[in-house]
């Protein structure tokens, strides 16, 4: 078995000996490998030592006295060597003097003449940052999982259409005369509860007012309803209005629907029959 | 004789070139090397169009069936289906009812009997229309006893109610056009109720009559209002019913 990557055999021997496991000892080793090539094509390994960063330092501080450089050095300067350390007016010098505007203060907005514009982030105060705080949910990723779902109720109902129109055919009668009044003349379903209505109000009342006014509290529910939980047991009121509501409208709509005939008179439907078409 | 490509040859040269590498974005699950890892999925979701209407990942109480029973979705795939079917429909269909010519009543014979698939198409359009709004009707229901229009979706329910008037409209007005005694009468009823609206009663019937009762001016009318004004109309509150959904924070939940 030949390996791609050489391994250093002494130090596989070493860790093989302490008992550490072939898989562990084998990386080791190739790493080992890796160091020792390195080193022999004479390349630094491992974080600069601390006088090479204070020189950096020394460098830029000289610099910045004389009103130019660029600030590259970030991660040298902030790493930790004896004095490496930069004051908060020195770091100041350094966003200005990045920004080249010359010794001048930061400012918050873009500066005028500056290209430098990325190095905005460096301005930004902690109070400018959104604090973002959201629980933690239990989330899946919608793909597969929500799409997976959403593909096959569409399928269902597709299909179910599908079959439903293969059966049922729509209604389609005589042709449109508006001189002869069918004997019965009803709205289409969704506005048989209207209709209804009509039966009992004038028609301001049931066809204009009632439904306005339904409209406009449909969308003023979200204000009204001050309750912030979403728990059935703690909105009682809310749920029993809308149910009322959703089961007053059926009511109307069934009746409407099935229980008058010719006329707009009460029928029973399974006497006079159904006078009904969708 | 040389050997049949294999099914992974096949892909491998279909995947493996620039057409298909430009229709689908690094990414996306039809490119070559999808895995299904976390990132994969990820990814698949981000670079993907339906990007547009869910992100990455989504509340687990939410693919539960009986959380939203896919009212929601059923509705718009609903009005998808009535805008396909409803094309379909168009190129057979006349919008024109002077006595004596009513080609409206005509073309709908005519796609009952000769038009291939006519009959079909008609029903399906027929039967998505009721169906569709009875899933509007029900998703509002949902939306109601779940809480789900409390702060801050307070003004996507509004879009919401919105929504379903506009489907309401959108069904009413494509009652008519079949302009046969059922048509005809039933929308008599109905804009009868308009002519009550106070002060401007007649106006309002007026305008939405194209005169004083219903005649072809009123199906043409009703025609372009069916096909083209309120299906726009929806389109652009459907967009922002879409987008606030993700900006209130997704769906709501759970109790």
């Amino acid at each position: 078995m030949a390996d791609e990557v050489q391994i250093d055999q002494e130090v596989y021997d070493r860790l093989i000996g302490e008992g550490k496991s072939e898989r562990i000892a084998r990386a080791k080793a190739k790493a080992a490998a890796v160091r020792k090539s390195k080193i022999a094509e004479g390349a630094s390994l491992g974080p600069k030592p601390a006088e090479e960063n204070t020189k950096a330092l020394e460098e830029f501080r000289s610099k910045a006295g004389e009103g130019g450089g660029v600030a590259t050095a970030t991660k040298t300067a902030d790493a930790g060597a004896e004095g490496g350390r930069l004051t908060p007016e020195e770091r100041a010098a350094r966003v200005s003097a990045s920004l080249g505007n010359g010794g001048e203060p930061a400012s918050m907005g873009v500066p005028a003449e500056s290209a430098h514009t990325h190095r905005l982030l460096a301005l930004v105060p902690p109070a400018g940052i959104q604090q973002v705080q959201s629980k933690q949910m239990d989330k899946v990723y919608t793909w597969p999982h929500l799409l997976l779902v959403e593909f096959v109720s569409l399928l269902a109902v597709g299909a179910l259409l599908l079959v439903m129109s293969f059966f049922l055919d729509a209604p389609l009668g005589t042709l449109a005369n508006a001189n002869e009044v069918p004997a019965i003349n009803k709205a289409p379903w969704y506005f048989m509860g209207l209709q209804e209505l009509l039966a009992y109000f004038h028609p301001m009342t049931a066809g204009v007012t009632m439904p306005g006014v339904a409209l406009v509290l449909l969308m003023a529910a979200p204000y009204v309803d001050k309750n912030p939980s979403s728990r059935p047991e703690n909105r009682k009121v809310a749920n029993m209005a809308f149910t009322f509501f959703m089961v007053f409208w059926t009511i109307l709509v069934m009746i409407g629907s099935f229980f008058r005939g010719p006329g707009y008179e009460w029928v029973w439907p399974w006497v006079q029959g159904l006078g009904f078409q969708l | 004789m040389p050997k049949p490509p294999t099914f992974n040859d096949v892909r491998t040269s279909v995947q493996d070139n620039v057409i298909w590498k430009s229709i689908f974005r690094p990414g996306s699950i039809y490119r070559k090397g999808y895995r299904d890892t976390s990132r994969d999925r990820a990814l698949a979701a981000m670079n993907n169009v339906l990007y547009h209407l869910h992100p990455v990942k989504v509340k687990r109480h939410g693919l539960k069936l009986t959380y939203t029973y896919c009212l929601g979705g059923l509705s718009f795939f609903l009005f998808v289906l009535l805008t396909i079917t409803g094309i379909f429909l168009m190129f057979f269909y006349t919008p024109a009812a002077g006595a004596g010519a009513e080609l409206a009543y005509l073309d709908m014979r005519e796609i009952e009997a000769s038009v291939t698939f006519g009959s079909l198409v008609r029903n399906m359009h027929r039967w998505a229309a009721h169906l569709m709004v009875f899933t509007v009707f029900l998703h509002m229901a949902r939306v109601f006893y779940h809480g789900a229009y409390k702060p801050p979706r307070e003004f996507n329910w509004v879009v919401g109610v919105i929504l379903l008037l506009l489907t309401l409209l959108l069904s009413f007005t494509g009652y008519l056009l079949p302009w046969d005694q059922l048509a005809l009468w039933a929308v008599t009823v109905g804009t009868d109720m308009m002519g009550f609206t106070p002060v401007f009663g007649d106006q309002v019937q007026f305008v939405l009559l194209g005169g004083v009762e219903i005649g072809p001016s009123t199906l043409l009318r009703w025609y372009v209002l069916h096909v083209l004004f309120i299906p726009f109309v929806t389109v652009v509150f459907l967009a922002v019913h879409f987008w606030r959904i993700r900006k209130d924070g997704g769906i709501s939940g759970p109790l």
